[in-house]
């Protein structure tokens, strides 16, 4: 096997990894550089599970190979978290019970901090079409919209 | 599941990436731009390919602009470039219309505009956009360069004209005149999921009559297609909702449906009437 030797930036930290060309951004993440906190779904793009950020964008970590994430900066979940204080996002997801089983929610959070970022005004019905995007098995859609509503709102008020 | 071994070529210029291409092409050797439908056919090991020749490194295939009459979309222009207008006037509202139906948010964010049209799905909305629109494909090789209209690029199902060597390197989008009129309409199951129908018109409204009307429907049919007879139905009429009903009548009738079943290819023909009719009526609602 023809293995290359990269460098992945993730949340700031610089990982040394050798990996065949056919290693997915998410593979990588989770087996080489062992951030197992991004979850890996369906592997073909269909659950939103794997989100992360890659140079300010969401995307799926699984539908990317690792040696295309040379030079990029990449953003996980466990760069959310300053230790082991949630951040105002991850709070809201437990105050507003945004989780059940959590498989879904490293990407659920990858991606609503993505679009708050872009948009920290965004609207309910753009939030909703964007968040479409993911899928959750314990039908936990409302609280996760509520909780990300309410992240926004937070947020705004320290805005205006 | 995971995609099977590969070599990656990562090419610096458009030259570079076609020599390498030309000397892949034979061994199942494949562009490598988005990657939102390769690298997930990959992981399903539908697709094999044992070369990806990638060329998102490459700056000349991320041109985005109007050169002359045609806005030139580069290889590597994302599907989310479209979510601001890129164009002043109807085409740049239009297209910032029909991207929010392509597929979702992260997917947006790296799948590729030409890409699409390379991949040649029925369901794809860009395909769909060139067809009725009538772009210019450029393709390029170490062989040169030739521009094909996208009638002649798409050929049916996943099936395009491209050679193996080839690569789409920019779709030319005519501009249309400032009096032109779009509309688009998706029927799809999930909000981000493959259309099961689809419809685009444009027409120029000139003195209270359409002149250069032009009806696409896609995801019926093997490629988005021109319903010749329900646009020769509206020229140099009036856009009333008689006129536009009798086109989407003629649009349904003409539709060349092949379902399993005699009921599916019922629901189909009375989708591309509703689509056809809706895409029709959105025309009117933005100019």
């Amino acid at each position: 096997m023809n293995k290359r030797e990269i460098t992945l930036n993730v949340n700031d930290l610089d990982y040394s990894v050798r990996v065949e060309s056919r290693r997915t951004l998410l593979d990588a993440l989770r087996d080489d550089c062992g951030l197992s906190g991004t979850h890996s779904g369906c592997e073909h793009g269909v659950c939103g599970a794997c989100t992360v950020i890659v140079n300010g964008e969401p995307v799926r970590s699984c539908l990317m190979f690792a040696v295309q994430a040379v030079n990029a900066k990449i953003r996980t979940v466990e760069g959310l978290s300053n230790g082991p204080a949630l951040n105002p996002l991850q709070q809201a997801f437990s105050e507003h019970h945004a989780l059940q089983c959590g498989f879904c929610t490293p990407g659920f959070l990858m991606l609503a901090t993505s679009l708050l970022e872009q948009d920290p005004f965004i609207s309910d019905e753009a939030l909703l079409d964007a968040l479409s995007s993911n899928l959750c098995r314990c039908t936990g859609y409302d609280t996760i919209l509520s909780a990300i509503r309410s992240a926004r709102d937070h947020a705004k008020g320290s805005l205006t | 599941m995971k995609p099977s071994a590969f070599v990656h070529h990562e090419p610096q210029t458009l030259k570079e990436a076609l020599q390498t291409l030309s000397e892949v092409s034979d061994q199942e050797g494949r562009i490598l731009a988005g990657g939102q439908t390769l690298i997930a056919a990959m992981a399903l090991r539908l697709a094999r390919p044992s070369h990806l020749v990638d060329i998102n490194l490459i700056p000349e295939l991320r041109v985005l602009e109007v050169q002359g009459e045609h806005l030139v979309i580069g290889a590597t222009v994302r599907h989310s470039a479209f979510h601001q207008n890129v164009v002043d006037g109807p085409l740049g509202k239009l297209l910032c219309t029909v991207v929010k139906h392509i597929a979702h948010w992260p997917i947006r964010m790296r799948g590729t505009f030409c890409g699409s049209l390379a991949n040649a799905d029925p369901a794809s909305e860009w395909c769909l956009v060139a067809t009725t629109l009538e772009a210019d494909l450029v393709l390029q090789s170490i062989r040169g360069e030739r521009k094909l209209k996208a009638q002649e690029f798409f050929l049916g199902y996943l099936t395009t004209a491209m050679e193996s060597d080839e690569i789409l390197v920019a779709a030319h989008l005519p501009i249309p005149k400032p009096n032109t009129h779009f509309g688009f309409f998706e029927y799809s199951m999930r909000a981000g999921d493959f259309a099961k129908a689809m419809a685009l018109v444009s027409y120029e409204l000139d003195s209270g009559v359409m002149k250069n009307v032009k009806i696409g429907v896609g995801a019926v049919e093997g490629s988005a297609r021109r319903m010749g007879e329900a646009e020769v139905a509206l020229e140099l009429k009036s856009p009333t909702p008689e006129h536009f009903a009798k086109a989407a009548e003629l649009a349904s009738l003409h539709a060349l449906v092949s379902e399993a079943d005699e009921e599916d290819n019922l629901y189909k023909r009375e989708l591309v009437q509703t689509v056809v009719l809706r895409a029709l009526d959105q025309s009117l609602l933005r100019t």
